[in-house]
């Protein structure tokens, strides 16, 4: 057993060299060419390779590359290998429990620009026995896979889309989401609010559809943890060249009067998911308020500044693997890994079925680093979770507030909770 | 909150009239504080902080070594073991420890020392005199926990993402048998007489018993708590008695040390102490528990004949680990 460990150990070590070399040549790449296909760190191996008795679980690792302007901050600017590089850590970590279970995981990775390859690329894999699919797409695209595989024996883990509707009128029974949506993130950031004091708000927001829908979000959580919307203004851009010498001294203007005639309030709420011109905001508003929203003071899964519950060392073997922090996606689809990982683990069998039964049954709960147990919402299949409100740098509080209570567990307090959903029939 | 801190001002009260109960001779407790970088030194019979000691950086896991004249500590982020004086405070030596050092473990024999390291899969072993690494024994990702056989035979460590009880030989230095428990294994404790091992699992909530023997599960001991939502239910600090009856277990954030008969694993009582109480000790001659409360930057007293908590001791920011010694 000991030498077989270390042997282990020798091709962990080879492979993290391997990836070293790989994230380097990924980062020189990163801003040459926006759209070229990456393939990720570590090859797949393939079943006949591994030692004898060995079982393998194949995830596939679905990527819609969508077409976005790169965000005002250079710090926000997406790494090419956004999110996958989270799923190949937690396959390493899946791995290292496996190496003693006798089980290997692998992950293959298909990423397009187009909705049809991608929903035909599923049906492909599915067709050759794979049944375990990580998905970051957009919310039409994971419905259109989701129903493409109505009737097999498969479970989609979504960790790029926080469309409130897919866990609402729109859900699936194959699906379940790692990410938090978008109500999630703004009850998280209201309770905050609330505990404050700060309840009088202003909202300004930005023009794609998906700040509407972070808007709509927010004003039901406003609504429901008893915060005031004093007024609102929406803010109109021109995507163009953020790469100017100079622009400040502009914004430094623009945005004071853009604020000047906005009712008395205790907190500016800006609304731009693409980066467009949140942080444009904080100090340079009308009056001194704080700016929260989706910049200044906001909903996050992961910041690369939280250390709590132990997570040094995961930011830290991240940092190691993939010369970069990681960033809340890469985080998203590594516990949408861990939780195959959880499952094979635990769960009497690999087949897929008892797979899928073992992650939605009460005895499945995920150590992801928030300090408690998460697990899926068996009416929609939404993954419970805290949710850190932080500033660039650092966290500031964690959601669940103190005192916001709930008869069944506290993290219900985040998101549309049972009584209220939508989603009927899910899981049957 | 609140009613932690009418419990605490009842402890206070009757920490006080306990006084005149204690036993004359005093002894030493040490308590590492994580955000402090100090360690608090506490007299038994006054309960009184009697020095604070300035360490290296991030101290977490503490023991006594050299009958007692020296103190342990793993100052995680400066990657080392400093070794200090029990007596005069002052600074022997540093020790390597690997990288991150969070929980160590000496041989019965009083050397080598077994160090986990955190952030790097491994158990490190040193030779506390010569200062020198023997091995480098690999381990599953975020090894923590470490516990030793009566015998010195076996070393337990656990591994907190890896989720196992690793059993490691210390002749051939090489891990023999993996088990499996639930999710983030913390500590692991042989029983006295060596037959068993208990394994915390914090974010699992429950406590794995092993038979040391077969590396068969025994039993899994499960908590429950009124008006406690199971979420906060954390096990961490396991401590057994000399007689090998009663176990006490350190839940984390319910802020409650659990009391179980080691026959029957059946929790018989849940005492409350400070806030996110992470590792326990006892102080003389099992007279009393200390326990490290990480949020509330104390330390409970709890008297053990009586199964009350009696006394809080402020210390310094989000107190750790705790030792104490014999005599």
């Amino acid at each position: 057993m000991a030498s077989q460990i270390n042997n282990a150990i020798d091709q962990l070590l080879k492979r993290g060299l391997l990836n070293l070399a790989l994230a380097v040549l990924a980062s020189v790449t990163i801003f040459g060419s926006p759209h070229l296909s990456y393939a990720g760190g570590i090859s797949t191996p393939k079943a006949d390779a591994l030692p004898e008795g060995t079982k393998l679980v194949p995830i596939m690792y679905l990527r819609e590359l969508r077409k976005r302007p790169f965000p005002v901050s250079l710090l926000d600017i997406p790494p090419k290998n956004e999110g996958i590089s989270g799923a190949h850590l937690a396959i390493d970590d899946n791995n290292t429990t496996g190496r003693f279970l006798k089980q290997s995981f692998s992950l293959e990775v298909f990423e397009s620009k187009d909705q049809a390859e991608i929903v035909a690329e599923a049906k492909r894999l599915n067709d050759s026995g794979n049944s375990i699919f990580v998905v970051d797409v957009t919310a039409e695209t994971l419905l259109k896979i989701s129903d493409a595989l109505k009737d097999k024996q498969v479970l989609i883990l979504n960790a790029g889309a926080p469309d409130q509707r897919l866990r609402e009128q729109d859900c699936r029974s194959n699906i379940k989401h790692t990410l938090p949506s978008r109500a999630m993130l703004t009850d998280a950031l209201a309770q905050y609010l609330a505990w404050k004091r700060w309840r009088k708000l202003y909202i300004v927001t930005g023009p794609q559809s998906a700040d509407k829908l972070y808007r709509q979000a927010f004003l039901r959580s406003a609504k429901r943890f008893g915060l005031k919307i004093v007024g609102e203004n929406n803010f109109k851009y021109e995507v163009g060249s953020r790469r100017s010498d100079g622009g400040f001294e502009q914004v430094q203007k623009q945005i004071p009067s853009f604020t000047q005639n906005a009712k008395d309030h205790d907190v500016l709420i800006v609304i731009d998911e693409w980066g467009q011109f949140g942080d444009y905001f904080p100090y340079r508003t009308w009056k001194a308020r704080p700016v929260a929203g989706t910049h200044g003071l906001y909903p996050t899964t992961w910041h690369p500044g939280v250390e709590l519950w132990g997570a040094t060392q995961f930011q830290n073997r991240f940092k190691r693997k993939w010369n970069r922090v990681m960033r809340p996606l890469d985080y998203n689809a590594w516990m949408a890994v861990r939780t195959i990982g959880e499952a094979a683990t635990r769960s009497p069998s690999l087949d897929a079925k008892d797979l899928i039964a073992y992650i939605g049954s009460p005895k499945f709960s995920l150590a992801a680093f928030k300090g408690q147990k998460l697990n899926y919402r068996d009416w929609n299949g939404q993954l419970r979770q805290p949710i850190f409100l932080t500033t660039a740098k650092l966290h500031v509080t964690v959601s669940p507030q103190q005192g916001f209570l709930h008869q069944l567990t506290e993290l219900d307090t985040l998101g549309i909770d049972k009584p209220e959903t939508k989603c009927k029939g899910y899981g049957q | 909150m609140r009613r932690s801190r009418y419990a605490i001002l009842l402890a206070t009260v009757l920490g006080t009239l306990s006084f005149a109960s204690n036993s004359a001779f005093a002894v030493k407790v040490f308590i590492s504080n994580e955000k402090d970088n100090t360690v608090s030194v506490i007299d038994s019979e006054t309960l009184k902080v009697i020095k604070t000691i300035n360490v290296g950086q991030r101290p977490r896991g503490i023991i006594l070594a050299k009958d007692e004249k020296w103190l342990l500590i793993c100052t995680s982020d400066d990657n080392r073991v400093e070794v200090y004086d029990t007596k005069t405070y002052e600074h022997i030596k540093s020790l390597p420890s690997g990288p991150d050092p969070e929980l160590f473990i000496l041989h019965p024999s009083g050397n080598p020392l077994y160090i986990a390291n955190e952030d790097d899969n491994i158990v490190t072993v040193v030779n506390i005199d010569s200062g020198k690494i023997l091995a480098e024994i690999p381990v599953g990702v975020e090894p923590e926990g470490m516990g030793m056989s009566p015998d010195g035979k076996t070393l337990v460590n656990t591994s907190e993402t890896t989720n196992m009880a690793h059993f490691i030989n210390t002749e051939t230095q090489e891990s023999f048998a993996h088990v499996l428990v639930d999710n983030r294994p913390r500590v692991a404790q042989y029983t006295p007489d060596g037959k068993y091992v208990w394994v915390s699992a914090e974010i699992g909530g429950t406590i794995t018993v092993i038979d040391a023997a077969t590396k068969e599960k025994k039993h899994t001991i499960t908590f429950a708590i009124q008006g406690i939502n199971a979420d906060a239910i954390q096990p961490v600090g396991i401590r057994i008695d000399k007689a090998g009856k009663k176990a006490y277990v350190a839940l984390g954030p319910s802020n409650r040390i659990a009391v179980i008969d080691v026959e029957t694993f059946k929790v018989e009582k849940y005492l409350l102490v400070g806030q996110r109480v992470w590792n326990l000790y006892f102080v003389d001659n099992e007279k009393y528990i200390f326990t490290t409360n990480g949020t509330s930057n104390d330390v409970s007293v709890i008297d053990v004949k009586k199964l009350r908590t009696i006394k809080s001791i402020r210390v310094g920011r989000y107190p750790w680990g705790v030792v104490a010694t014999k005599k």
